[in-house]
């Protein structure tokens, strides 16, 4: 899962640093990660899981590091709250 | 909300003003705290601002395509954004900022609204004002916000928007713009 969270936030995080040297938690806005870049992250991810996030998981907190989405993606897949 | 003029700053943040010097300290407010006007209650004024790179937004309609369109905008936003590639993610980075910027106004402490329930609305004279429902419109009462105001610019690779939000006016009646959630 790690990997692929990766993957996505190199694709669609439009970070200035380097992801794969980031550790799982270091805050992704202070890297740079910006309001809509984080969106385009949410959709890469669903496309990436399966899963649509729902509106409660809507909030920065979700997405502000590698173990924050690790821990709403575990959520989403073992809840089986799969995208329609 | 004209009537106020310069804001001062683009900073999100809010900040007490008495009515009846709301013109003039805004001028050269740097958003922090007034005191109240005698015999009057306080106003609180929220402003909130964003910045949006359309070279972003113009490779999330690429990668996404309708999905993300119907994700983040209304039938209305996406209608008001027509003519080639560059135009159109233009203005849907400048819709984009005017949502964020609202959101910083509402200061949600748990998940943040919709997105579709702020909606930038463009008359026929291209105006464009916010529409809050939902879950934004929800935030706004919450906050006592009574009114809005609206600004939008893009101009080559940046789009931005500024909101302006009025509240905690008692008494005062609410701005059609935000929409009744209990009727």
């Amino acid at each position: 899962m790690d990997e692929e969270i990766r993957k996505v936030l190199a694709e669609h995080a439009r970070l200035p640093v380097d992801v794969s040297e980031m550790s799982d938690r270091a805050d992704l806005y202070q890297a740079g990660m910006t309001s809509h870049a984080s969106v385009s992250v949410m959709l890469a991810l669903e496309d990436a899981f399966d899963i649509e996030f729902p509106e409660r998981m809507l909030r920065k907190s979700t997405f502000e590091s590698i173990a924050a989405i690790r821990g709403a993606l575990t959520e989403l897949t073992s809840s089986g709250e799969k995208s329609g | 909300m004209s009537r106020l003029g310069y804001l001062g700053p683009l900073t999100a943040g809010s900040f007490d003003v008495g009515p009846a010097r709301a013109h003039a300290d805004l001028n050269t407010t740097t958003g922090r705290e007034h005191s109240p006007a005698e015999n009057t209650g306080p106003q609180r004024v929220r402003v909130g601002t964003d910045l949006v790179r359309v070279a972003d937004v113009a490779a999330s309609v690429e990668h996404f395509g309708d999905r993300y369109l119907k994700r983040l905008f209304t039938d209305h936003e996406v209608s008001c954004c027509r003519g080639g590639p560059a135009t159109v993610a233009a203005g849907l980075a400048a819709r984009f900022a005017a949502k964020e910027a609202t959101i910083k106004v509402l200061q949600p402490r748990g998940a943040i609204p919709d997105w579709r329930s702020i909606e930038v609305r463009r008359d026929v004279h291209g105006r464009c004002d916010l529409l809050l429902s939902g879950s934004a419109a929800r935030l706004a009462r919450e906050a006592g916000i009574t009114d809005t105001a609206l600004s939008l610019s893009h101009e080559g690779a940046m789009a931005v928007a500024v909101v302006v939000a009025l509240c905690g006016i008692p008494g005062a009646e609410v701005a059609r713009n935000i929409a009744d959630e209990t009727r």
